[in-house]
């Protein structure tokens, strides 16, 4: 365990650095993350207030509260690995990885935590900003906010593991790019990034139910805004649980495959 | 009891499975249905051990299988057939207690990170390999020694030249003290003196740690520098196992003579003497049988006005160019190549 500590400050250490090396790349990619939330939040805000005041069950305020925690949650789960996966095998700069005596995925893990934790430091000034800009309004209960933190990090880790299974699709295919569009199409209708779950139509919110993506970003955010009982709180630890061994045995899966598979046409 | 090898191989083989197809629209359009695919044996069933301590040269023509052997020797690739163990493991299965073992340097592709400190990649590599503190100062500082690192750990690795990156490379690749080093081409691109300086510390890193070398290079003088003994592989087959001053013998049994005459040779036809490889003013190159070097010798000192007269092994890289020059199939026919003494002159 001391070890694995030793380890993380290593690359936590050499994200940093990498990503103080590449400033304006780094703040590109916040300001990309900042916007697209910011664009909803405008619209069904807008939306709310021609519609007398709400859509659905949704106030004005409430588009406020719930775009400003997903751009927050997105943040603190959202990941990059499956554009870097097909440059990765593309250019052989797996084999220095498979040669470590550690699973790549821990560099992983470090660098995309020590990008967040650095962007953090622009992202929740801008979160304030925004919640005093639009006269935000918001009251959690204590046991949301107790709650909250072990929901995100499932959400963190169930959303690492399965988009580091799908990009591994990298070493079948060497044009990747098509289903990694596709993946985020996706994930932007059934998580709830581009609007709340609750105003889809029943049959798309059943869907989303059984599918991963809610649980990664709208299950976070709904506990955050008080939308949720205890038992639909249980209801979603236990969905996330699910999800998360699921995206775990996948990823082992596929991994031992993919590496055989990146042996047999030459590393 | 013979001590085990540290590395030993049977009947490895590697065959990639390659997709081809014609140029032209047409041809693309028809593997969009049907893909053309064909075997390419870049290993086919070589087999050799190797002991601890020892440094063994592993040549052969680009092509030849040296790479994928040692790919699959650190783990990188699956063999299609035939067994490996390396200090016991077999690479492929990964076992972390082997990759804390063994180290590959491949190229300048490997271990620094780009952007960073090459001193901060020393110090990933010190916790992902879980070095102990004082053993890595000891490292860092013998290496730091050895290398001439010193003006080089502060800079990021994208500042630094060719030369300076592969011996930070290298560094890297020993911060662990692997027991078992694979060196692909540790010295391409470099100047002589990087070369040289390269070849004495894989040497004297040998001779500190004993820790076991197979190299590659197209450099011949970093073969004769560092390797008694040599392996030669070509189009995936093992040719050649054995002691380097051997390999003259076999592949190119003939000596060079060279004589410096009185007067020149006057119009006397030389090739009676032997094949005239060189003639420029009063001195003569000639490539004479090993056998009959004596006869020939004494003929000349004994016809000709001989003012100096050297008799030589041919260059080692006329040696080698002897062995890949010959067609596929051909040099199994050759004498001494291993279809004729598989494993004689190995170390146990």
């Amino acid at each position: 365990m001391t070890a694995f500590f030793s380890i993380y400050k290593g690359y936590f250490r050499t994200a940093l650095a990498i990503q103080f090396q590449y400033r304006i790349a780094m703040l590109i990619w916040l300001l990309g993350g900042i916007i697209e939330p910011l664009m909803y939040l405008v619209v069904w805000r807008t939306v709310a207030q021609q519609q007398g005041g709400a859509v659905g069950d949704y106030a004005v305020n409430d588009f406020v509260v719930y775009y400003i925690a997903m751009m927050l949650v997105n943040h603190g789960t959202f990941t990059w690995i499956m554009w870097e996966y097909d440059h990765r095998i593309r250019m052989g700069q797996f084999s220095a990885l498979l040669l470590k005596p550690i699973h790549p995925i821990h560099s992983d893990i470090a660098d995309n935590i020590g990008y967040k934790f650095l962007t953090l430091t622009v992202l929740g000034p801008t979160a304030a900003l925004l919640a005093w800009f639009f006269n935000a309004t918001w009251q959690p209960d204590l046991w949301t906010l107790a709650a909250f933190v072990p929901v995100l990090f499932l959400a963190f880790l169930m959303r690492f593991f399965w988009e580091w299974t799908l990009a591994m699709l990298a070493f079948w295919t060497t044009r990747v790019d098509a289903i990694n569009q596709a993946y985020f199409v996706i994930v932007l209708f059934f998580s709830g990034r581009l609007a709340p779950l609750d105003l889809f139509p029943q049959v798309v919110q059943s869907v989303a139910a059984i599918l991963p993506f809610r649980w990664m970003l709208a299950f976070p955010v709904e506990l955050l805004l008080g939308r949720l009982t205890p038992g639909e709180l249980l209801i979603g630890i236990g969905a996330q649980l699910f999800w998360l061994i699921a995206g775990y045995l996948s990823l082992q899966l596929i991994y031992r495959a993919g590496i055989r598979r990146y042996a047999a046409f030459g590393a | 009891m013979a001590e085990s090898p540290v590395i030993q191989i049977d009947e490895l083989s590697k065959i990639y499975t390659v997709t081809e197809r014609e140029a032209g629209l047409v041809a693309a359009m028809r593997s969009l249905v049907k893909r053309k695919t064909r075997d390419v044996r870049a290993v086919d069933g070589i087999s050799f051990s190797v002991s601890e301590g020892e440094i063994v040269g592993f040549l052969g023509p680009n092509g030849a299988g040296k790479t994928t052997t040692l790919k699959m020797l650190s783990g990188l690739l699956y063999p299609t057939s035939g067994r490996a163990t390396v200090l016991g493991f077999r690479p492929w299965e990964r076992n972390r207690d082997y990759l804390r073992r063994m180290t590959l340097v491949m190229g300048q592709r490997n271990q620094l990170v780009w952007d960073i400190p090459v001193i901060d990649t020393f110090e990933l590599n010190r916790a992902v390999y879980r070095i102990p503190e004082a053993e890595y100062t000891r490292t860092v500082g013998v290496l730091t020694e050895l290398l001439e690192l010193a003006p080089l750990l502060r800079k990021p690795t994208r500042n630094l030249s060719l030369g300076e990156r592969m011996k930070c490379e290298i560094a890297a690749a020993l911060l662990h003290r692997p027991w078992v080093l694979f060196l692909d081409e540790p010295t391409i691109g470099l100047d002589v003196t990087m070369q040289r300086r390269i070849r004495q510390f894989i040497a004297e890193y040998n001779q500190r740690t004993g820790a076991t070398v197979l190299l590659t290079s197209h450099y011949m003088a970093d073969v004769e520098a560092l390797c008694k003994r040599v392996i030669v592989i070509h189009h995936g087959k093992l040719l050649y196992d054995g002691d380097l001053s051997g390999l003259a013998d076999r592949f190119a049994p003939f000596k060079t003579v060279e004589v410096e005459l009185q007067n020149g040779a006057g119009g006397r036809p030389l090739d009676r003497y032997g094949e005239v490889l060189v003639q420029s003013e009063g001195r003569i190159t000639l490539r004479v049988p090993k056998v009959e070097t004596a006869t020939v010798t004494g003929r000349l000192l004994a016809e000709l006005d001989v003012v100096d007269l050297t008799v030589q092994d041919p260059p080692i890289e006329d040696v080698i160019e002897q062995v890949f020059s010959q067609p596929d199939g051909a040099t199994s026919h050759l004498p001494g190549t291993v279809a004729d003494a598989p494993f004689d002159s190995q170390k146990q």
